[in-house]
């Protein structure tokens, strides 16, 4: 579909963009020490394994918590809870979003100004408030609902960025034509205006993903995170609690937070690289 | 005083390379002349334009010398030419409508403008308001935001700031393009106006439109794939056009009082060549009809009658076998 | 075949909506079979307006359009898909009229995948072939390519190729050469006469004058929406009746004669259109509140045969709306035009 010498182009500028690879590099490190991790390690996260509050040590990488957990074997689970609720937090908020986005920017009128409102007022819920709530009644809470309750709410502003795309796309006059050759606005949508789109719509999933994680993690530093699960946050959390600052414990709330912080900071810089790979007007020359 | 150009060449850099957009301009404008610079796009002349007064990046001065009033300019300095810009040359950009800062109110614009040319505002105003009364327009349109003005408003607004300090040469690039009917008459009337009021000495008026340039201008030049094509009095290109692009460009145009089913007009047949590697020698040679072997040689821009300057060998041939003819019959 | 009779497009302007702006004021026209009408004017008097209440892609607020005596606002899913195979576009801007990722010839694929799904591959690309042929292109250069690999001139005429493949009766063209080079655009305007006279309708919308007299038989001038007149091409461009028509005349750069002294009267600006007098009353240097002109609309009379105007300037011959109806009226144009006459 797209030609062979724009994607060798667009390939050409992505190898050769230092924030490309950076983003893309610190990414890989931890997506493969989530998947490996795991496998490196005999225990689970909440097992106790020995002495509590050990710094790390060739037996304890990361060091114990307080009461005993290995704190590498913690980190290394909470990465894939962490990544788990990108995706799918991500992924949610950016399908619905994107999906809101095309319908009220291609129909416009009543359907786009009810299609704001709800926008509107899903942006102004206060999520902290409403997750509260939430926690109140849920006593079991898993990752998953976790995520899914991040795609709900963080899709907002998704929605608006697509809109004002499709809005500008639907006025070229390649979309009249195509309406001219009696296609169905659904079909458009699909194979006229989304593929222009392509690279904005990663951009904007990115985004989720990164904003999913740091949600999340969030969350789980104030405790309405996952009840039986582990993650970054959660640690930290739990650092705090058992005061692990004062006594001095550095290795386990440093870790989970230098992870966090390179991953979405990784996450962000590729995103701007990755933007100036697809607008040449970015590029350095 | 005049205009000179020789040899200007200017090229684009590109990540693929040079795009020679200009190739060894040689010409004059003189005292009190207005010029118009036609041809179609791609063909170089909004390139010249801005390399009498502005060439930045990504153009790139190659060779070539400019002359006005007998002095140099330093044209591939940025910031020598500082020193020239709107006192002796001055431009008015295409869509100049839209180059007027939206947050500021007019006068305060003009007044920065001057301060940075180290004029004062007000001594420059009584001549200011003068101008604008010129131009139709009212006084008070100095306390206004340029959102409240129209398009035909502000294109004369453009026109009266450009030629405050009464600039030695003004370049006026496709300033009547986005106009309706009635505002490009009086536009175009207007910078004629100038001229014979003494605000600008010489014009440069850069167009596709033939049609303006034969209204108000009194010389025409036309570009083709960035090399100078013919050069004649306005009269002259449009009746008696001598170089072949010339010829079926004029010939190409719909009048009103032609019709198609009395008189079918013909195109040119093909495109401009593409510049980044663009042909040896005329340029044009690949849509000539009348195109020879000498034509892979660059053909000199030379004045075959007085005023009337002509690249093209099969011209040169045909005013050399007139030369001959009125000898043999004198 | 294409009437359009009181047709009116109103938008909603301004915070809440309060204040109105008639794109459209109360147009009526006729195209018939064969035949090219211009339909000519500046920015801001409606006409791709009205190209775009033809084609369907936006709807008109009253009045009615009729194809064959069909009203189109009544058609619906696969009669309006009939409509589209009869009546066709092409707009001002090649590039814009192509999706910048897919290659160029996707139209020729869509109009396939949506009219013509039964047509065998070879077939279709034998047709595919002819369409090309006939529009003057050569199917081995423009084939397979993108569209930034193909120039304007060629970028139109893909677009013909793709209305004829349809074998459309109807043609609404948009300002479509307006985008090209000049030695270029005489070529795809050539090429629209020829179709016409194979029987193609066009309705040609343009700014520029010589383009409408060169290329259409009839002709339609309008003004801020509204129709100030109308009818054989030859008789509008030699004896121009409504002010607006002569000052356009006027002030058009022309390579046979230089302008005239005459000043053009320029918009007076931040004036709207008075919503209740002649749409021109703001620049007309003609306007008289005594005949009316700054309360009421004047309609299109009929002052010679084929030759309409509305201007309350020129005294009621015959109400002729209906271009059918000769009226035989030969009376010299001066007799009827009242005095005033300075400045024109």
């Amino acid at each position: 579909m797209i030609q062979a010498k724009q994607t060798h182009e667009l390939l050409y500028f992505a190898l050769r963009n230092s924030k490309l690879r950076l983003g893309l590099a610190v990414l890989l490190l931890f997506v493969l020490l989530a998947l490996v991790g795991p496998l490196l390690t005999d225990y689970r996260p909440y097992d106790y394994v020995g002495p509590g509050a050990q710094p790390p040590s060739s037996r304890y990488w990361f060091g114990t918590t307080t009461f005993g957990q290995d704190v590498f074997t913690q980190f290394v689970f909470g990465l894939r809870a962490t990544f788990l609720v990108g995706l799918v937090g991500g992924g949610l908020a950016t399908l619905i979003g994107v999906l809101i986005g095309f319908v009220a920017g291609y129909r416009g009128g009543l359907i786009d100004e009810l299609l704001n409102m709800l926008t509107n007022i899903v942006l102004v819920i206060p999520t902290l408030a409403v997750l509260l709530i939430i926690a109140a009644y849920l006593e079991v809470r898993g990752v998953l609902i976790e995520s899914v309750f991040i795609g709900c709410t963080a899709w907002p502003w998704a929605a608006r960025a697509v809109r004002a795309q499709t809005f500008s796309l639907r006025a070229r006059e390649f979309v009249d034509l195509a309406r001219l050759s009696g296609m169905k606005p659904l079909k458009i949508i699909l194979t006229e205006i989304a593929p222009n789109m392509l690279s904005y719509l990663l951009l904007v999933f990115i985004l989720q993903f990164g904003g999913a994680i740091l949600i999340a993690a969030t969350l789980d530093f104030i405790g309405l995170g996952p009840t039986n699960a582990i993650s970054l946050g959660l640690m930290m959390n739990n650092a705090v609690l058992w005061s692990a600052l004062m006594l001095g414990m550095w290795w386990w709330f440093i870790p989970p937070g230098i992870a966090i912080t390179a991953i979405v900071g990784a996450l962000y810089v590729t995103n701007v690289g990755l933007d100036e790979v697809f607008n040449p007007k970015l590029r350095e020359m | 005083m005049s205009l000179q150009v020789q040899g200007l060449t200017v090229y684009y850099q590109t990540l693929w390379g040079d795009v020679r957009a200009l190739e060894n301009a040689t010409f004059t404008v003189a005292d009190g002349e207005i010029m118009g610079l036609a041809g179609e796009s791609g063909c170089g002349k909004t390139t010249l334009g801005h390399s009498l007064i502005l060439l930045k990046p990504p153009m790139r001065f190659i060779a070539g010398r400019v002359t006005l009033d007998g002095q140099e300019l330093p044209t591939w300095d940025m910031e020598r030419m500082n020193a020239f810009r709107f006192t002796k040359v001055s431009i008015i950009p295409q869509y100049a409508m839209n180059a007027l800062n939206p947050t500021r109110k007019i006068g305060k614009m003009i007044a920065e403008l001057l301060e940075s040319r180290k004029v004062r505002f007000k001594a420059v105003l009584p001549e200011l308001k003068r101008r604008l009364d010129l131009v139709k327009l009212p006084p008070d349109v100095l306390n206004m935001y340029p959102i409240e003005l129209s398009g035909g408003m502000k294109q004369r607004m453009v026109m009266v700031i450009s030629t405050l300090l009464n600039p030695s040469l003004l370049i006026a690039d496709e300033i009547t393009s986005a106009l309706d009917v009635a505002s490009q008459k009086a536009v175009a009337e207007m910078l004629a106006d100038f001229r014979d009021l003494g605000f600008v000495n010489s014009l440069i008026v850069i167009t596709h439109d033939m049609s303006i340039l034969y209204q108000i201008a009194d010389s025409i030049l036309v570009m083709y794939a960035g090399q100078l094509a013919e050069k004649a009095p306005a009269d002259a290109i449009i009746h008696t056009p001598r170089h072949p692009y010339t010829r079926l460009l004029i010939a190409s145009l719909p009048e009103v009082g032609v019709r198609y089913s009395q008189k079918r007009l013909m195109g040119i047949p093909g495109r401009p060549p593409l510049l980044l590697h663009p042909p040896s020698g005329c340029r044009f040679r690949e849509r000539c009809p009348l195109a020879f072997e000498r034509c892979l040689e660059e053909p000199p821009f030379v004045e075959l009658e007085k005023g009337h300057f002509v690249a093209c060998w099969k011209a040169l041939e045909e005013e050399g076998e007139r030369g001959e003819r009125a000898y043999v019959e004198a | 075949m294409l009437k359009l009779d009181r047709v009116s497009k109103v938008y909603r302007v301004g915070t809440f909506g309060g204040k109105e702006l008639r794109a459209v004021d109360n147009v009526s026209f006729e195209v018939r079979e064969g035949e090219v009408v211009s339909l000519i004017g500046e920015s801001g008097s409606g006409k791709s307006t009205i190209g775009k209440l033809i084609l369907r892609l936006t709807p008109k607020t009253s009045g009615s359009i009729t194809f064959n005596g069909v009203d189109i606002s009544t058609l619906r899913g696969n009669a309006l898909k009939e409509y589209y195979r009869k009546v066709q576009g092409v707009f001002q801007d090649p590039f814009s009229s192509y999706n910048p990722i897919f290659k160029a010839d996707r139209i020729f694929k869509i109009i396939r995948d949506e009219f013509f799904p039964d047509v065998s591959g070879t077939e279709w690309n034998d047709r595919v072939r002819r369409a090309l042929e006939a529009v003057g292109l050569n199917p081995e250069h423009v084939l397979d390519k993108f569209p930034h690999q193909l120039s304007g001139g060629q970028l139109q005429r893909f677009l013909i190729a793709r209305a004829l493949l349809l074998d459309i009766e109807f043609l609404v063209a948009d300002e479509i050469i307006s985008m090209l080079d000049a030695s270029t655009r005489i070529d795809v305007l050539n090429l629209l006469a020829d179709l016409k006279s194979r029987g193609l309708s066009i309705l040609f919308i343009t700014h520029d004058l010589s383009l409408g007299y060169y290329i259409s038989e009839r002709a339609v001038i309008l003004y801020r929406g509204c129709v100030v007149e109308m009818g054989a091409t030859e008789k509008i461009y030699h004896n121009p009746l409504h002010p607006y028509t002569r000052m356009l005349m006027a002030s058009v750069p022309r390579l046979d004669r230089k302008w005239g002294k005459e000043e053009a009267r320029l918009e007076l600006e931040a004036r709207p259109a008075l919503s209740a007098g002649c749409v021109y009353y703001s620049r007309c240097p003609l306007a008289d509140t005594a005949l009316g002109c700054a309360s009421r609309r004047p309609a299109l009379l009929g002052v010679e045969s084929d030759h309409f105007v509305a201007c309350f300037r020129y005294t009621e011959a015959e109400r002729v709306l209906s271009p059918a109806r000769e009226s035989g009226l030969t009376v010299p144009v001066e007799a009827q035009f009242s005095s005033g006459d300075k400045t024109l």
